[in-house]
């Protein structure tokens, strides 16, 4: 599994992009997204903009520009799934191949609306990529509490971020026991059929499963020895300052600009 | 990072935006009301068994079998969750998992997790309930109930789910149809044997070793007609709707049409410049990427030139720190 990789994607570092509220951050990186996706297809202006927003915010938060692309590379699979838009819309042609009797004809038409809906999935990871990298998770609950998600939902949210790291070491702990139980011999496969497999799985899961409500309730028990009486409490975050509500305020205005220009170059006035 | 390898959580971009907002609208709905019967019903001690078990779902994910050739079964954990807590908690424990591998991990979009709470969260734990509710009065006997309902619940959240989700694509246009739903339902109808089984073996584990935590199971909290009804017609809605959709794309592209309709960017920038094409076909589109460029040369530059500023500036704005 992913063990080289940490699985905390903040990255402790000083800059501006970490010094911001993670408030406005997190309501900026929504508009932006929001914006991107809202921008037309095979608007082409727009784009290198966009990449260029994006390749600037990774230097400015100090993530650096090659590890912004090399996260977000794994958007790559999802095209897959927009593939087939080559053949499916009919437009100018572009090419065409004959497969096991079946023609298929590629379009321009087509060959735009891939293109684009993969970069917007792809910018839009980066932005998500830059929130992430600059915003510990404390502060993107700041964020959910101040976009009114209720409490409970939040509490929830934050318990399960706390024992995360602890569960998924559980799993790992139990994966490495049933491949240690498991060794195969070069020409002797080991185990049972796939039935048997999913069984010892389900097992695993269940085993899981069971340590996480023990826990939780070990949990509880130090919650109410705190004071716990039912209530989830939350501290009262500071009032933004009315710098920070300009800085949101103009990172809005910029989205609402990007998306004017892109309805411009799109001919829609 | 692929922590959870399930070919479900839909990334930004491949929504629309008409399509996301709905869905957010639908989650929000769905999540209010769960959030609403949990108050009423669950104890102060379900807050911590919620969030630790949203983070036992997670690592579950982790776990996997190998099935055949590379490919391998997986678990989601709505069945499993259902079967534990009761809908309602189950909801809010699905949300969280969803949230936070979009928010944290890039797995599905920010954007689009409306839907994908929609699908992996509501869907997947309502249809888990009316599994669980229809079985429980085939079968008197607790074992064969338990087992039985958590395959079928287990198999028919990932397909349902799936079949969601390939709609959901084919009236963003982002997939045609006609391939977007045959192959999600199929892949999945797959995939869901995995989860399935796993979530079987999951039951089976804690019956035979805690079978309090899966036999009380909250009978009272399930026991709820609104949960069934709305499930049936989920499953009625999607398995019906979306073969009869891959047949007949053009009921699904008129639907699309509508939704493009209110998206007005999109679709009319298509009709009013027909031919605005690819860079290297037109003069036009060479002058085009160039604005383009220049525009991206000038915003990095000015953000590189108050970067730079700020490094100057940084060992008295440390001084003067409030």
């Amino acid at each position: 599994m992913s063990n080289s990789q940490p699985l905390n994607p903040y990255i402790q570092l000083e800059s501006p992009a970490h010094r911001l509220d993670s408030r406005i951050k997190l309501s900026l990186v929504f508009v932006y997204i929001l914006t991107i996706n809202l921008i037309p297809h095979a608007v082409w202006v727009v784009f290198p903009i966009l990449f260029s927003v994006n390749l600037s915010l990774a230097v400015v938060s100090g993530i650096g520009i090659k590890k912004l692309l090399k996260r977000s590379l794994w958007v790559l699979p999802f095209v897959i799934a927009v593939f087939p838009l080559l053949f499916s819309i009919r437009g100018n042609t572009w090419f065409e191949i004959t497969l096991l009797g079946f023609s298929f004809t590629a379009s321009w038409e087509g060959l735009e609306r891939l293109l684009s809906i993969v970069l917007k999935a792809w910018f839009s990871i980066q932005a998500a990529i830059i929130l992430v990298s600059t915003t510990k998770f404390e502060g993107i609950l700041k964020g959910l509490r101040w976009m009114k998600i209720p409490k409970l939902l939040v509490a929830v949210i934050g318990l399960m971020w706390r024992y995360l790291f602890v569960l998924v070491a559980e799993a790992k702990r139990l994966l490495v026991a049933r491949s240690s139980r498991s060794s195969d011999l070069p020409d002797f496969h080991s185990g049972g059929s796939m039935i048997w497999r999913a069984q010892v799985t389900g097992y695993m899961a269940g085993n899981l499963l069971l340590r996480s409500i023990e826990r939780s309730d070990r949990v509880y028990m130090a919650m109410l020895s705190r004071g716990y009486d039912g209530e989830v409490r939350m501290d009262n975050d500071r009032v933004l300052s009315r710098k920070e509500i300009h800085i949101l305020l103009i990172g809005i205005l910029i989205c609402v600009c990007l998306f004017v220009l892109s309805l411009y170059f799109g001919g829609a006035f | 990072m692929l922590l959870s390898p399930l070919p479900m959580h839909i990334p930004d971009g491949f929504l629309s935006v008409v399509v996301s907002v709905f869905f957010w609208l639908i989650s929000i709905g769905g999540i209010g009301f769960a959030l609403r019967k949990v108050n009423q019903v669950i104890g102060e001690r379900e807050v911590p068994l919620m969030g630790v078990l949203a983070a036992a779902i997670f690592a579950g994910q982790m776990l996997n079998f190998t099935v055949t050739g590379g490919t391998s079964g997986h678990l989601m954990g709505a069945a499993l969750a259902t079967i534990i807590v009761g809908p309602w908690a189950a909801i809010l424990v699905m949300t969280s998992v969803v949230s936070i591998q979009a928010l944290v991990f890039q797995d599905g979009g920010l954007l689009v997790l409306g839907a994908n709470i929609f699908n992996m969260g509501i869907l997947g734990v309502v249809l888990s309930a009316m599994v669980m509710q229809f079985i429980r009065k085939i079968f008197q006997n607790r074992k064969k109930y338990l087992l039985g309902g958590s395959f079928i619940a287990g198999w028919l959240s990932i397909f349902i789910a799936s079949l969601a989700a390939g709609l959901e694509l084919a009236i963003s246009g982002t997939s045609p149809v006609q391939i977007a739903v045959p192959a999600m339902a199929g892949i999945h109808a797959l995939i869901g044997i995995g989860e399935g089984l796993i979530t079987l073996g999951a039951v089976l584990f804690l019956y035979i070793n805690r079978p309090d935590l899966v036999t009380h199971p909250n009978e009272a909290k399930n026991a709820n007609s609104g949960i069934v009804v709305a499930g049936v017609i989920l499953t009625v809605l999607l398995a019906v709707l979306s073969p009869l959709a891959s047949s007949h794309p053009d009921g699904l592209e008129w639907v699309a049409e509508t939704a493009a309709f209110l998206n007005f960017a999109k679709e009319s920038t298509y009709q009013i410049i027909p031919d605005y094409l690819l860079p290297g076909l037109h003069n036009e589109a060479v002058a085009t990427i160039f604005a383009g460029l220049i525009g991206a040369v000038i915003v990095f530059g000015v953000i590189f030139v108050m970067m730079n500023q700020r490094k100057k500036q940084l060992p008295q704005r440390e001084t003067d720190f409030e």
